[in-house]
């Protein structure tokens, strides 16, 4: 099994741990990656405010990169890059109009777009391609005593929802019960964290966020499981702030790869763990390593 | 910012003109559609901080009050959530109409000199055009030195951990000729 891979500028950043728990956990599994070469950046939320048309060409180019690598399924981790380059593929094939012009441009680059690229979500290939049962077999350290919130947030259920319930979804709650945990029904799995109003209008992006994290204790979770790099960093890296304004929340925030690579046995350092700003210390206590 | 009390309307601050661009977008064709039922405002997570909900907004756009709309701060707290756009009865594609408008409130300069949303916009957007991806750590620090220094002072402590776990980069990130993506995205008609 070999896809496309479409990092995006999280992963290079504030998201590094993501990549470095997702390409640990796809090595495992036998699953190849190769990065598109020369990708460029996807245009998240803020293109879209500037320029429609040129934001789809943007993003659009890493399409035609990826029809030329001869791939024709690419992988997109980051949730704003994900629905970026669907909602690009969504616009080509709805507006004449933003058809041509990308078309002209990408042309001039010697490029050609095409539509047959599937962008997909990892959690989606994880499920559907590699299979629930390929993962169960490879758990070393079931995560007994990992009661787990798990957080999807808006942007790849909505507003196009390819691989699961758009309402409740479920993919990464059975993808979390596979490795031994147990998964918290979580009423607000699909409620926005805020996304970059953390940055731009601190005290509303904090509020929204601080909500899910209040929920997620509520409910007894010692962990949450996130899908995005943005969300991941919303939820840990404000935990002060929010004590400051409302009440203490204090909780390790993780990917689900990070997740799949504890209770595959991998080294922490594999997973970016040493990167988080809350300790997953007392989490990791919680293992027992059951011998196979 | 123009403060704009609530106060009547007349016909002569309409502007159809606005209207039809903004409908003129995928997603904004059924505007007209609207049934004013609210469903946008109550699923919206931020709607009790706009000065217009999502539903009062959408009537000013399809009357044409482009003043009153562009100068609203609701296009900017949208956060992209999509929530309204798919709980919408009508099928209206409420995001994509909050993004027309915050392009042509862009496009008209009409915004809040330091307000940081717009910044950010603005700021990516460059960023993108000189380099092809994004820099997360130089991004941020380029908002707040043009909006709010003093609280990229008050976030030392986040700045420390980022740096000491390896999530704030040094390095500048880039595609291999930013020139020839620059001239990809700008060189054709407008």
């Amino acid at each position: 099994m070999k896809f496309c891979y479409y990092p995006g500028c999280s992963l290079r950043g504030t998201g590094r741990a993501y990549e470095e728990s997702l390409l640990a956990v796809f090595q495992v599994l036998g699953v190849e990656l190769q990065e598109l070469a020369d990708w460029n950046c996807c245009g998240a939320t803020a293109y879209m405010s500037v320029d429609e048309v040129m934001a789809c060409t943007l993003t659009a180019r890493n399409l035609a990169l990826a029809a030329r690598s001869g791939l024709h399924q690419m992988v997109a981790p980051c949730s704003a890059c994900f629905l970026a380059l669907n909602k690009t593929k969504h616009a080509i094939a709805e507006s004449p109009l933003i058809a041509q012009r990308v078309d002209e441009a990408l042309q001039r680059a010697g490029l050609t777009y095409e539509n047959g690229i599937a962008v997909r979500h990892p959690l989606d290939v994880l499920v559907t391609d590699v299979g629930l049962e390929a993962i169960r077999q490879r758990v070393r350290r079931p995560l007994t005593g990992f009661k787990i919130a798990p957080y999807y947030g808006c942007q790849i259920v909505r507003p196009y929802s390819p691989f699961d319930d758009q309402d409740r979804p479920a993919t990464m709650d059975r993808l979390l019960q596979a490795l031994g945990a147990e998964v918290l029904r979580y009423p607000l799995k699909t409620k926005c964290c805020g996304g970059s109003l953390t940055g731009t209008m601190a005290e509303i992006g904090l509020r929204l966020s601080y909500l899910l994290l209040r929920e997620a204790a509520k409910r007894g979770a010692n962990v949450i499981s996130t899908v995005c790099p943005l969300c991941q960093f919303n939820l840990e890296a404000y935990q002060d702030d929010m004590a400051r304004l409302w009440e203490p929340v204090r909780m390790p925030v993780l990917h689900f790869t990070q997740l799949m690579g504890i209770a595959f046995g991998l080294e922490p350092r594999q997973l970016g763990l040493q990167r988080g700003i809350v300790s997953v210390k007392p989490l990791l206590a919680r293992l027992q390593e059951v011998a196979i | 910012m123009k403060h704009y009390p609530q106060t009547l309307k007349y016909d002569a601050e309409r502007d159809r003109e606005f209207t039809r661009r903004v409908m003129a977008h995928p997603g904004g064709e059924n505007l007209y559609s609207c049934i004013q039922c609210g469903t946008c405002s109550a699923t919206c997570p931020v709607s009790i901080y706009m000065d217009h909900t999502p539903r009062q907004l959408m009537a000013l756009t399809r009357s044409g009050f482009k003043d009153e709309v562009l100068h609203s701060r609701t296009i900017w707290l949208c956060a992209s959530c999509y929530a309204c756009t798919v709980d919408c009865p009508k099928q209206i594609k409420l995001t994509d109409i909050m993004y027309a408008l915050k392009r042509e409130a862009i496009a008209g300069g009409v915004f809040p000199r330091r307000y940081p949303i717009p910044v950010l916009a603005r700021e990516f957007y460059r960023m993108v055009r000189a380099h092809g991806r994004i820099t997360e750590s130089q991004l941020v620090l380029r908002l707040y030195l043009l909006t709010n220094w003093l609280a990229m002072l008050k976030s030392w402590r986040l700045g420390l951990r980022l740096i000491r776990t390896g999530r704030f980069s040094f390095r500048t990130e880039t595609v291999a000729q930013p020139a020839k993506l620059a001239a990809l995205m700008h060189g054709g008609p407008r």
